[in-house]
Order: structure tokens, then C-alpha cells, then sequence
């Protein structure tokens, strides 16, 4: 695990910043360069809503390195109120109570570790509305 | 720009090779290849491999391959593009013989998966995703595509049934392939009574973790005489790509990738999908395969899984599909699986496809795909003599 | 100890865990026989102090309704650092959006970590070195198995800003008064997973005595009797402490019950008595005195006298009260608790 890769990314996965494009307003997450929308390059970093609902969503049983502790865990895809939308898992919900639709909001998690000795990333995950 | 001809083909087994190494695999099938063309001398070499980086901390491999092969000092160069790496890199020796900057050239495509843990196998392949914001929350490639399973499933009101006819129909043909991975029948009950690998996709629905290497020899068609078998020539290759990450996709269930591959190959091969006689189509999880059989025009958007269980694609059916047993039964060596899909496409156009054969074969067409759709590669084959 | 200026919070939140472990549980893996609480808080895979802090220091934020770049400060009070070396203040600080200017540290005194860094808050703010300073108390409590302290270990925290006073305070603080010696009733040395203690010496030489020393401390500098109060909360490491110290300084069940959290959320360490006092704050009233007193074994306490202003009532309630996490919950067994908490080994 790269600790500078990680660093790089703190403050849009803690805070949640995405960009918009001054020319035709599309909201996207992670930021971008150039408008995928309208091919503007003048995109500004934004906060993003904190609140979605879910698109559709999965339940990964067989993760990746590095994710074998958390599983089995919820993946979704959700629209957030500003229209971007992100992948994100779906935490404080078990597979059963998970829906389409369903509303959900974003909190602050342990994403993995680097080993017992490594750094730990952390970042946004989502759970359901809490009120 | 010169028409360009497959002038030789040749694969392995896909399966677990524990004895045999990348360097292994791959000569063995370019040997089968540049023997099946007849050709002395290529003066080009591209290999099609996504991951010998993260699987065998192996990387530069045109030169480790021409060097493999004693074919020094031709120009040698990989081509990497996930699991479309095969297709694509077909489409770059097609190019490179129809210009003229080469006359015969060695496409050849490698992947050795079973070095490494199941766990780094999946890390590996979600390399095929952004790092940073897919990858990173844990999300598997099997993942994603039950994402747009169930996504499929409720917008279009399609049964788990139907979805599970595509792996029922690629391993009946693959029960007859000598070459593939799992060459045995399975029935939509035991697709659908397997495990959930990643919510709905169940574990037979999913292609598995294999080694193999295929390769081809393309030349220019008119000079052709070299080799003893029918004539097959390529009619389009095209090559599209689509965003990295399905978030910013405006509807996640069109692969615009295929699409726009599809559509610049059908109208320069001057064809529509009802004139295709064998398709090979993508399906390392069931539903990119239905998916696929949309945006490639055999099926109207929803009406994919149906298409399937229509018998429409089976070995008897209207546009056979898979006949060697796809990416789910035949196997899905990652970088070297577009070129498997050319070689079994070549087979069917030759008439050399065995117990598989579909009569009369004359077009063939092989859909190729890196990620979610994020890369597509759509190679149309034609038979010349019919 | 009293602020130069008057310092008030102008903010707080909490954050409790989903998971609940039921005493009954361990009882059923371990034999024990007592059941010093009914259930208690539990971390799930992803969770750590950190997340926790994080948590309570949004809502916090939120509360307050104040840019967070204006806060000059951030401590975080816990002893259970996913980091033995690197700062959990920097996470939190990063986390919203308080960074660059500001200073952040952890703080270590076991229960009463805390409050502790309440009153550097204080002082911080009342000298007027930074505008708005943080204070959190997190912890995901360590309790070795089958160990009286593994009935109630428990995860949950809660943070609050504080600010001069002035009409969006919530509350004020009147004084604050420390008792402190050297009583080694319980610890954790370096690179050891689960504490020790003294088992009853955690009682009256350690827990009652500091307690009751800060308490009659604090009120004999402000000339204040129990009566003064409407609410006490005390640091709550089982049911029966704090209601007997309650007791034994004079204060009704009325005043305290409010501020009882630990019967259905366990002792969270640092978190203990913050979680008592945001619960508090989600129903006092304004012109209300709140006593708060902290015990941090080794050992100290700190107890602070805070009055309800009149800003508690408008929409700063819209954020999750305590109850509401207290209520979120879902049960989990002793199994899934091993696993959650690294009791077993992978």
C-alpha cells in the first residue's frame, strides 16, 4: 500500500469533494479534469451531498486482498442529491435490509490496513439514514 | 489499406498449468499458430496480456516473448487493455499488416493466473478499475457486474432463469472443446444453486481463474498461398472505449463501448448482426454477456436474457454463439481471451470446428471486453471461398 | 479553576455503535454471575476511536453551525489509539475540515481522557488563543476475556466545541476543580492488549475517593450545595457507581438518571461521562446547573459546573440525540463480538 497515494486522496474521500463544471453544472465524483458532459476544462472542487439513495448495490463474498476482514459487505451504487454518483459500501445494514431505493447517508470508516504495522485508510462508506 | 488475412492459428488448454510458465504457455500456442500458417518469417510480434505485472512481477513482455520465440530482432510489443487485451491487440496487427508497415505479424495472447492466491487474483483483476474510488471500496469485477444485474433484473422484469441459460449453453459447447477449462454440462438449476459470489451473481455464472495462451499469424490476403486452408479474412476490427467507472455512465446498463464498437464494424464490414453466423460474445459474468448481446445488436435492450433462452444462441439456434464454450466454460485467460475467441471464430470459418461446426459458417464476429465495458473490441471474420 | 473569560459549548455530538452485546452473553461464555449492566456498545469491523471521534465531531460541527475552520484546536481523549504513534486529532481534524490552522494532540488519563481535554479547551478559548477549540472522548474499550471489565467495556464517544460565551452558547461553564493522585487502580502497559486492575481497590480508594475529592472541591468554590443542581452526571464504569457515589455526595436519583447511560451502552472509557453529558444537554432546560464530574483511573477527576442557556432550545436539537443511538441497535452474539473485536485469531 502506497502511503502517498493514500494521502493524495484524504481530503475528497474524508470530505467527500467532487467537482462541478461552471459550464453546464454536472456534478462529478472523483474529480475530473475535463467535463465528461460538455468537455469544459473549467471544473471547481464541491461538496457533495451527503445523502443518496441507492441504485443498485451488491454483496461481495470473495473480496480482494486487503478486504478479507470485512467481508461479506454491501457495495452500492448511489445517486446522491446533487445528482453525482458514487460506489460506495453500505455499512450498519445487513444484506437483507438493503434495497433499491433506500435512503442512505455517508459516515467515516476504516476502509483497510496495511497489516498490523501499516498505515490505516480511512474514508466515506454509507449507511443508512440514521435521522 | 490492404485486406488482411488470418493465415494461422493456434491455443492451449485453458486450465491450471502449474508446470508450465508464461513463457511456456505462450510459445506453445505462437508455434501452433506460425505451423497452422505456413508462414517462414513474422517481422512483427504483439502480446496481449493484462496482468503478468501484479502476477509475475514480469512486465516488458514483446521483448520477453520475441526472445522466447528466437524471432529477434523483429519488433515486439505488448498490448494491454484488462480482458480486452486480446481483442485489442488483434485489432493493432490488423493494422499494422493492412498499412503495409508489416507483412506477417505474430498476435499472441498470455495470461497465467493461478501463480498467486484467489484473494490476489481479485485484487489483480480490479486493477481493470480506478484505484482510487472503484477499487478502493472493496468492490470485486464480479461485483460490479451483479450491480448491474440486479439493476437489469428489476428494470426489466428478467427471472434468475433466464439470466442462467448463457452458462448452461457455453458449457454444453464446451463439452466438446478439447480445449477448454470446464468441458462438462451444467443446467440452470445448479447455475442457480451454486453459491452467491457477489449478490445475484452466483458463482456459475462467473468465468473462472485459469492459464492459457492463444495466438494467431495475420497477413495480407492476397498472398495468401501459403497456407492450406480456406481463406479468412478480417472485415472490420474496431476498438471503443467508455468511462472508467460506471458512476459516471448516464445508464449503466448500455455499454456504450460495445455499442460504438459494434456500429464502426458492422458499417465497415458493410454487414448487420443477421448476417453473423457464429458470434463470441464476452461474457466473463453472465450478465455482461446478455448485456452484450444488446449493444451488439442481436437484441433489443431487456430482451438479451431472453434472446438466450430462446435457444436462439445455442449451437442449433439462429446465430450460435459461444460455440466453444465462451468465456464462462471454455475459460477467460485474461489477456489471452479475445485471441481465443479469433482462433475458435477461425476454426468455425474453416470448417474446422469438429463436433462444434456450424454448417456453412461464413461471417463470424468476436466481442471483446476490458472492465465493465470500459474498453470493447469487435473483430468481424469472413470466410473468402463461399 | 475558573476561565478568565466564560467559556461556554456551542456545540456537541455523539455517536454510538449499532452493535449491542447483552451481558447475558459472557455470562453464557464465561459463567460470570453478575450483570452490572443490561447490554453494552460494540465497534463494528470498520469502526475504531477514530471513526467514532469523527462521528461525534460532525455532528458537533453540525450543531454548532460554525465553519470548522474557525476551530483553533482539536483533542482527542482516548486509550484506544488505532496509532501508538500518530495523532487520531489529525484524522479528525482532516476529517472536518478544520485543517490546516489548528492545533491537535491525544490525550491519555484512562476514563477521563475527556475532560481533560475540556479544560485545555477552556483555556485555550478563554485566553483567546483560538477562537473555538474541540474536545472529544472516544474509546473502543479493551476487556479481557472473562474479565470483570469485559461485562462492561464498551465503544461510544461524544465531542463538543467550546466558545466564549455568548447567546448561541448552550451552555456555560461556571468552574472546574481536579483531583488528582498517584493510584495505580487500573492500566494498560505498552504494547499490551487488555488492561489490569485492582478489582475492588478500583472502589473506594480510587473511583469514590477522586469522585467525591473533585465534587466537594469544585462546590466549595463556587459555594454550591447538591440542591444547586438539576442534573449530575458521573463517570459511569457500571450501574451501581455512580449511583452510589451520587448518593454519598448527596445528589437525588432524579438528577442523575437522565445522564445514566451506561445500563444500555456500557462503559465507553473516555467516551463515559461525555455520552452522559450530551445526553443531559438533549433535555435540560435552560437556566438548568449540570454538575459533571470525570473519574480516570491512575488516578483523577475532574468535575465542572455548567448552566443551560437559553440558545438550547431552538433547532440546534435537529441533530441525533443520544437516545436515538442508544436505540439504534442490533444484537450481536459473543462469537460475532470475538470477531469484531480481534478476539480471535486469523
Amino acid at each position: 500500500m502506497s502511503v502517498p497515494r493514500y494521502w493524495r486522496e484524504i481530503k475528497y474521500r474524508y470530505r467527500l469533494l467532487g467537482c462541478m463544471c461552471k459550464e453546464c453544472g454536472s456534478v462529478f465524483f472523483p474529480r475530473r479534469h475535463i467535463c465528461l458532459k460538455c468537455g469544459s476544462r473549467d471544473l471547481e472542487e464541491v461538496k457533495l451531498s451527503e445523502r443518496g439513495r441507492v441504485v443498485s448495490y451488491t454483496v461481495v463474498r470473495n473480496p480482494p486482498k486487503e478486504y478479507e476482514k470485512y467481508a461479506p459487505y454491501i457495495v452500492a451504487l448511489i445517486e446522491l442529491g446533487d445528482g453525482a454518483r458514487i460506489l460506495s459500501q453500505v455499512v450498519d445494514c445487513e444484506p437483507e435490509e438493503v434495497h433499491l431505493g433506500m435512503e442512505v447517508e455517508a459516515t467515516f470508516r476504516r476502509v483497510r490496513e496495511d497489516g498490523p504495522s501499516g498505515i490505516i485508510e480511512y474514508g466515506y462508506k454509507f449507511r443508512p439514514v440514521i435521522s | 489499406m490492404r485486406k488482411v488475412a488470418v493465415l494461422g492459428v493456434g491455443c492451449t488448454k485453458v486450465g491450471e498449468h502449474w508446470k508450465r510458465s508464461l513463457r511456456d504457455l505462450f510459445v506453445e500456442a505462437s508455434l501452433r499458430a506460425i505451423e497452422d500458417s505456413g508462414v517462414e518469417e513474422i517481422d512483427g510480434l504483439y502480446v496481449s496480456n493484462m496482468a503478468s505485472g501484479p502476477l509475475q512481477h514480469q512486465e516488458h513482455l514483446g521483448a520477453v516473448m520475441a526472445d522466447a520465440l528466437a524471432v529477434n530482432p523483429i519488433p515486439a510489443v505488448r498490448v494491454e487493455a484488462a480482458s480486452a487485451s486480446g481483442g485489442v491487440a488483434f485489432h493493432e496487427g490488423v493494422k499494422a499488416v493492412a498499412s503495409g508497415m508489416s507483412d506477417f505479424v505474430l498476435v499472441g495472447g498470455v495470461e497465467k493466473m493461478t501463480d498467486r492466491l484467489p484473494p490476489e487474483v481479485a485484487s489483480t483483476l480490479i486493477m481493470s478499475e480506478d484505484q482510487e474510488y472503484t477499487a478502493y471500496t472493496g468492490v470485486t469485477n464480479i461485483g460490479l457486474s451483479a450491480i448491474l444485474k440486479r439493476l437489469y433484473m428489476d428494470r426489466f422484469d428478467v427471472k434468475p432463469e433466464e439470466i442462467a441459460m448463457l452458462p448452461v449453453i457455453d458449457h454444453e459447447n464446451a463439452a466438446s472443446n478439447p480445449y477448454a477449462q470446464y468441458p462438462f454440462k451444467t443446467s440452470i438449476e445448479r447455475v442457480l444453486n451454486s453459491p452467491m459470489e457477489a449478490d445475484p451473481v452466483h458463482l456459475l455464472e462467473c468465468s473462472g481463474i485459469g492459464d492459457g495462451a492463444a495466438a494467431v499469424v495475420l497477413g495480407p490476403a492476397n498472398e495468401s498461398e501459403t497456407s492450406d486452408h480456406p481463406l479468412v479474412t478480417v472485415s472490420a476490427s474496431a476498438v471503443a472505449t467508455d468511462t472508467l467507472n460506471l458512476t459516471n455512465r448516464e445508464d449503466p446498463l448500455t455499454l456504450r463501448a460495445v455499442r460504438g464498437a459494434a456500429e464502426e464494424a458492422y458499417a465497415r464490414a458493410k454487414l448487420t448482426p443477421r448476417d453473423v453466423d457464429v458470434l463470441e460474445i464476452h461474457d466473463e459474468v453472465s450478465i455482461l454477456g446478455v448485456l452484450s448481446l444488446e449493444d451488439l445488436g442481436f437484441a433489443e435492450k431487456g430482451k438479451g436474457a431472453s434472446l438466450a433462452a430462446s435457444g436462439a444462441i445455442s449451437l442449433s439456434g439462429e446465430t450460435p454463439t459461444n460455440t466453444f464454450g465462451g468465456l464462462k466454460a471454455r475459460g477467460n485467460p485474461l489477456g489471452a481471451t479475445g485471441l481465443y475467441q479469433i482462433v475458435e471464430l477461425t476454426w468455425q470459418l474453416r470448417g474446422e470446428a469438429g463436433k462444434n461446426q456450424v454448417d456453412g459458417a461464413e461471417v463470424g464476429l468476436a466481442q471483446n471486453m476490458g472492465g465493465v465495458g470500459s474498453t470493447c473490441a469487435v473483430n468481424i471474420l469472413r470466410r473468402e471461398d463461399l | 479553576m475558573k476561565t478568565a473569560k466564560t467559556v461556554g459549548i456551542v456545540g456537541y455530538g455523539a455517536y454510538i455503535p449499532r452493535n449491542r452485546l447483552k451481558v447475558s452473553e459472557i455470562s453464557h461464555v464465561w459463567g460470570g454471575g453478575g450483570a452490572p449492566i443490561q447490554e453494552k456498545a460494540v465497534a463494528d469491523i470498520d469502526e475504531d476511536a477514530v471513526t467514532i471521534a469523527v462521528e461525534a465531531a460532525r455532528y458537533a460541527v453540525k450543531r454548532a453551525g460554525i465553519d470548522p475552520r474557525e476551530i483553533g484546536a482539536i483533542y482527542v481523549g482516548t486509550e484506544s489509539k488505532p496509532y501508538a504513534v500518530k495523532p487520531c486529532g489529525t484524522i479528525v481534524a482532516e476529517a472536518i475540515g478544520a485543517t490546516p490552522c489548528v492545533t491537535a494532540a491525544d490525550y491519555e488519563f484512562a476514563c477521563k481522557a475527556g475532560t481533560e481535554a475540556f479544560q485545555t479547551c477552556m483555556g485555550l478559548v478563554s485566553s483567546g488563543m483560538v477562537k473555538y477549540a474541540m474536545a472529544i472522548g472516544a474509546d473502543t474499550a479493551q476487556g479481557r476475556p472473562a474479565d470483570a471489565l469485559e461485562y462492561t467495556a464498551a465503544c461510544g464517544g461524544a465531542a463538543f466545541i467550546f466558545g466564549l460565551k455568548n447567546h448561541r452558547t448552550l451552555a456555560y461553564i461556571e468552574g472546574s476543580y481536579s483531583y488528582t493522585t498517584d493510584t495505580p487502580d487500573f492500566w494498560r502497559r505498552s504494547r499490551e492488549p487488555y488492561p489490569r486492575h485492582g478489582s475492588r481497590f478500583t472502589g473506594t480508594p480510587a473511583y469514590f475517593h477522586h469522585i467525591v475529592g473533585a465534587v466537594k472541591g469544585l462546590m466549595g468554590e463556587l459555594g454550591y450545595g447538591p440542591e444547586d443542581f438539576d442534573y449530575a452526571v458521573f463517570h459511569q464504569p457500571n450501574t451501581k457507581f455512580p449511583i452510589k457515589v451520587a448518593k454519598m455526595l448527596g445528589f437525588p436519583m432524579d438528577a442523575i438518571k437522565p445522564g445514566l447511560i451506561v445500563p444500555f451502552v456500557g462503559n465507553t472509557y473516555a467516551g463515559s461521562t461525555l455520552l452522559g453529558l450530551a445526553s443531559v444537554l438533549d433535555v435540560a432546560n435552560p437556566g438548568d446547573r449540570i454538575l459533571v464530574a470525570s473519574y480516570g483511573s491512575g488516578a483523577g477527576s475532574d468535575a465542572f459546573s455548567l448552566v443551560v442557556q437559553d440558545a438550547i432550545s431552538n433547532d440546534r436539537r435537529l441533530d441525533p440525540a443520544v437516545s436515538i443511538f442508544i436505540n439504534r441497535k442490533r444484537y450481536i452474539d459473543y462469537s460475532l463480538y470475538a470477531r469484531l473485536r480481534g478476539k480471535i485469531l486469523t
